[in-house]
């Protein structure tokens, strides 16, 4: 886990600028691969709300999917069936439909702890996979929900072929999204958080509404992970069942351990390496691509418990010590 | 003057097992208490039982007049009992001022006023929990109690395999609490001769039973009866 808190300098470092300007600059030097770098943006998003929760409170949870896939859901039934279609305010409905789920499982699931949460977590995910799945008439069902056309951003920038649109959306909300979670973390409420993780009992002994806080970070982090699912519908104006259920959330976990839980920017490396293995093995090996990926991650759980980072980390210090 | 803690007929433990039979206490505000006895006794039993850690079979338990019983533990450090556990449990991963932060409640006891109690701990502010020595993970956990600006300090074991100069530096440090910034104390400590020297009154509990009651002067004076006691326990 990483040591930051909100007694450490919460002062933006200069490394801290590089993931940004790398953003910046796939935006000109990489104009064909803008829609699955706004993929990239969205899932890095999406890790960023399991980072939250996952590596600073210690939910762990395999049912993260059924927030984005509430917000992904929301933003498209809305932009294909009410023919409410600002991007913008889709953002909004996504956040908050997926922040109401949010507290209401949360206030069940955060009552249990250990393997019993993890499967309530499962459960609720389960659920929302098939709700959608039966809901044809409203989600698809199977086929997805096709017919979404989303306004152009302040009737301004119409959403293109080749994602420009799209991308600039999805890097300008991951930067509010990671400007938000940063605070928390260097907030009084982000060393609870550690705490909680590391001691729930001693925060309960020193005055901590364990409960209460947990229930506000699930919130908040449901919320994130709803505004990435919308973000998901707006690139790709359409839903499919894919958005929900197990696999996406497995796959995000593995995608945050690949990058490091609890490190921030483990939710930037984890998207970043997966997503571009796994397009880059699928061309290679359509029929064994996930052998890659499993290989990968059985390395990273091997040599790197702290994931690439915490690797990246390890190597530094040994460095400094042979300098 | 009126009891900070009082406790009444108390039968508690863990789950169905009964570790404590028939607790009767109370602790004047301002007052202190040694617990002591061999181990196993129910010493920390009692202290967690108080914060509410534990299963609560019978009785009550009275904190300034007011019935605590069915309060949650986090809402007991709120009202005012600060808890030092035995092992400390500092947050490894929180720096040493974090650890101090996250207890922080409004009150007399600021940042600046705990590093003015323990030096040491200003010395090694920005040190990760898990980079401290035991002594200063002890000292920590003390100022982490007076952080959330306690009125009533339960202390389990605080002496416990710590250096004498932090022996003695941590016990000038408790007789100041006492003394000086009028604390009610509760001391759960092995070493009896320690805990008597600096508290008013001492319980000695046997098998979950209180079998001793009376002012910690009147025990030290008498080895022989504190040798019994305690043995006996």
């Amino acid at each position: 886990m990483s040591e930051t808190g909100y007694a450490a300098s919460p002062r933006i470092r200069w490394t801290e600028w590089l993931p940004w300007l790398a953003g910046v600059a796939v935006f000109f030097l990489l104009p064909e691969y803008l829609l699955f770098g706004a993929r990239i943006l969205t899932y890095i998003l999406f890790a960023l709300s399991l980072d939250l929760i996952v590596g600073y409170a210690g939910i762990v949870t395999l049912g993260h999917s059924a927030f984005f896939g509430a917000g992904a859901y929301v933003a498209g039934i809305l932009a294909a069936k009410v023919k409410l279609t600002d991007p913008i305010v889709l953002l909004v409905a996504a956040t908050v439909a997926a922040g109401v789920l949010g507290v209401t499982t949360g206030a069940v699931i955060l009552r249990t702890r250990g393997l019993t949460q993890l499967m309530l977590t499962l459960a609720i995910a389960a659920l929302c996979l098939e709700v959608a799945n039966k809901a044809t008439p409203i989600t698809g069902g199977a086929d997805g929900l096709s017919g979404v056309t989303i306004a152009p951003i302040f009737g301004l920038f119409r959403f293109d072929l080749f994602g420009k649109t799209a991308y600039l959306l999805c890097l300008v909300t991951l930067l509010a999204g990671w400007w938000l979670v940063r605070r928390l973390i260097y907030s009084p409420f982000g060393a609870t958080l550690t705490g909680i993780r590391e001691n729930s009992d001693r925060m309960h002994a020193i005055g901590a509404p364990v409960y209460r806080r947990l229930l506000a970070v699930y919130t908040i982090s449901a919320m994130i992970a709803g505004v990435a699912g919308a973000l998901s519908t707006e690139t790709n104006q359409f839903v499919g069942l894919n958005v929900l259920g197990f696999e996406p959330s497995g796959e995000l976990l593995v995608m945050l351990i690949l990058g490091g839980v609890g490190r921030l920017y483990g939710a930037f490396v984890g998207p970043v390496v997966f997503l571009i293995a796994q397009d880059a093995l699928a061309k290679q090996f359509p029929q064994f691509w996930y052998l890659g990926i499993g290989l990968m991650l059985v390395l990273v759980v091997l040599f790197a418990r702290g994931g690439l980072l915490g690797l990246a980390d390890a190597l530094a210090a040994r460095v400094r010590r042979s300098v | 003057m009126a009891d900070a803690l009082r406790l009444t007929g108390v039968r508690a433990g863990y789950g169905a097992t009964v570790v404590l039979e028939d607790i009767t206490l109370s602790l004047a505000e301002r007052g202190s208490l040694a617990v002591l006895g061999r181990n196993g006794v129910g010493k920390t039993t009692l202290l967690a039982t108080i914060m509410g850690h534990t299963s609560f079979h019978a009785g009550s338990i009275e904190y300034r007049g007011a019935e605590i019983r069915h309060v949650p533990v986090y809402e007991r450090s709120r009202l005012g009992v600060g808890y030092v556990p035995q092992g400390r449990d500092i947050f490894p991963s929180l720096s040493l001022e974090e650890n101090l932060l996250v207890a922080a409640r409004p009150g007399r006891w600021t940042l600046e006023r705990v590093y003015e109690l323990l030096p040491r701990l200003a010395q090694r502010r920005r040190q990760m929990g898990n980079q401290l020595s035991g002594g200063e993970q002890q000292m920590l956990a003390i100022g982490r109690a007076l952080m959330g600006n306690p009125s009533l300090v339960l202390l389990d074991e605080p002496l416990e395999g710590l250096a004498p100069l932090i022996v003695d530096a941590l016990l000038k440090t408790l007789d100041r609490l006492i003394r000086e910034d009028a604390l009610t104390v509760m001391l759960v400590e092995q070493s009896a001769k320690l805990a008597l020297e600096v508290t008013a009154q001492v319980v000695v509990l046997n098998r979950g039973r209180i079998m001793h009651h009376g002012p910690s002067a009147e025990l030290l004076a008498d080895p022989q009866r504190l040798t019994s006691l305690v043995v006996a326990s």
